[in-house]
């Protein structure tokens, strides 16, 4: 089988930036709104939650369309975007937001499991000894659920890797912006010729996602029963 | 002085307490579910009583009247779980310090490891440690927290007779050398009668008696001490 050609070399590195940063952006937010529910409890619960998964459940053409409405030139923070230069409709920063909303729920969803198989006797134990609510964040949580965000980092890479619909809605295909690995496929498939190219970046995309599989898999088959606070 | 007069609800149990103890070891005893962990998670702040008042050694830890709930982070009391709760990603160094002020002194971390003989296992992981062994970290981080008052929530339960009496001979032993005032969970007379110095005895969430290790005695039948450490009892 033939190399990559230059166009796709360029296709893949972007998708592997865009995804990077789309699910390194993605995941404060998750982390915090993965805690929220794994351990409070508050008044409209299942509609925050609801809220959270919408870009699981919705197409992702909708999703794209919505960043769009929000985020392109004529919505109400791509305007004000746009008036302190930080525009990104149309630009890879934008197809790396349509990564980090669509890796989003896939995030929080990884991490709340992991949160909640922490035994909360340690976090307990761990305020007795003088631990404020950071301090057992950072000290007790989260390394003891290190496993279930790697977990959960990977799907959401993969995730992201992967994204179509709401990236071309909202940012197009524009060649070394936000031509990623899927919008380049779809146009190689749709070009006479281009099934060797489309062969090639298909192998490519089952790669990542089968090596995102493994690592996620084998992150949680061996983080069970190690949570707990047992009798050591 | 331990001053403790709280109400609290569990889903279908409830708990009123009222007792006052000038006791330096107060062991508050009774069947299981009979309402005494529940009494040390209010004492320690993981429980919140529905109203009451909670004082340890002059300091008012809990008081609904005057919407005083002190954070269990700032208690200043040490807590040792019957489950030692230690973290398990830590080893057992990492445990010990980590309730430990910044300005405590090395050598109070050695003063509390050759009390508790913990030197050979500062390496070690809590998964590698045997259930005697993880109840003296347990105890030694508590300790090392420098608290004003010490928790002790079934320190013998689920341990083989010679853990018991490993970690039974160390808790004699930090009675004598530290002096902390402590609040021991128990329902095991023998462990009572070593440790305590007055016992609450509490049957369905309501206080029977409070009375002297004599009285106790006389009331509950005492089993034969199951442990082999020699002058164990004669220590205490």
């Amino acid at each position: 089988m033939m190399p990559l050609s230059h166009a796709e070399v360029v296709a893949l590195a972007l998708t592997f930036k865009v995804s990077l940063v789309g699910v390194a952006c993605s995941l404060p937010l998750a982390v915090g709104c993965a805690w929220l529910l794994a351990r409070t409890r508050f008044f409209g619960k299942p509609v925050f939650e609801g809220l959270l998964l919408l870009p699981l459940i919705l197409p992702p053409v909708v999703t794209g369309y919505i960043l769009l409405i929000v985020f392109g030139h004529h919505g109400p923070v791509g305007q004000w975007l746009d008036a302190i230069g930080l525009s990104i409709a149309f630009r890879w920063t934008g197809a790396a937001l349509a990564a980090a909303v669509m890796a989003f729920p896939l995030l929080v969803v990884a991490l709340r499991n992991a949160f909640e198989s922490v035994d909360r006797k340690l976090e307990h134990a761990a305020a007795t000894l003088g631990a404020g609510p950071w301090r057992i964040f950072f000290s007790i949580t989260l390394p003891l659920s290190l496993r279930g965000l790697v977990a959960g980092l990977a799907l959401a890479f993969a995730r992201a890797f992967g994204e179509f619909g709401a990236t071309i809605t909202f940012v197009s295909s524009i060649p070394g912006q936000t031509r990623t690995l899927p919008i380049a496929l779809y146009e190689l498939i749709s070009t006479p010729g281009g099934e060797g190219g489309a062969l090639r970046l298909t192998l490519v995309a089952v790669g990542v996602a089968l090596a995102a599989g493994m690592l996620a898999a084998l992150m949680l088959l061996r983080g069970g029963a190690r949570n707990v606070a047992g009798e050591a | 002085m331990i001053a403790l007069d709280l109400a609290l609800q569990r889903g279908e149990f409830a708990l009123e307490l009222t007792l006052t103890s000038p006791a330096r070891a107060l062991a508050l005893f009774g069947h299981s579910g009979c309402g005494k962990t529940s009494t040390l998670l209010a004492i320690a702040g993981l429980l919140r009583p529905r109203c009451g008042r909670i004082s340890i050694g002059g300091t008012l830890l809990f008081d609904s009247a005057a919407h005083v709930d002190v954070p269990p982070a700032r208690r200043g009391l040490g807590v040792v779980f019957q489950e030692a709760r230690l973290f398990p990603h830590l080893n057992v160094r990492e445990n010990l310090r980590y309730g430990a002020p910044r300005a405590a002194t090395a050598g109070t971390f050695d003063d509390v490891v050759q009390l508790l003989e913990l030197a050979a296992l500062l390496r070690r992981r809590p998964g590698q440690l045997s259930g005697g062994q993880a109840r003296r970290v347990a105890i030694g981080r508590a300790l090392l927290r420098q608290p004003h008052a010490l928790l002790l929530d079934e320190p013998l339960a689920n341990l083989h007779r010679e853990a018991r009496a490993e970690v039974l001979a160390h808790l004699l032993a930090l009675k004598r050398q530290f002096g902390l005032t402590t609040i021991l969970v128990s329902h095991q007379p023998d462990e009572v009668t070593a440790l305590a110095d007055q016992v609450a005895r509490i049957e369905d969430g309501r206080l029977v008696a409070l009375e002297g290790i004599d009285a106790f005695k006389a009331a509950v039948a005492i089993p034969a001490m199951p442990l082999d450490a020699p002058g164990v009892r004669a220590t205490g």
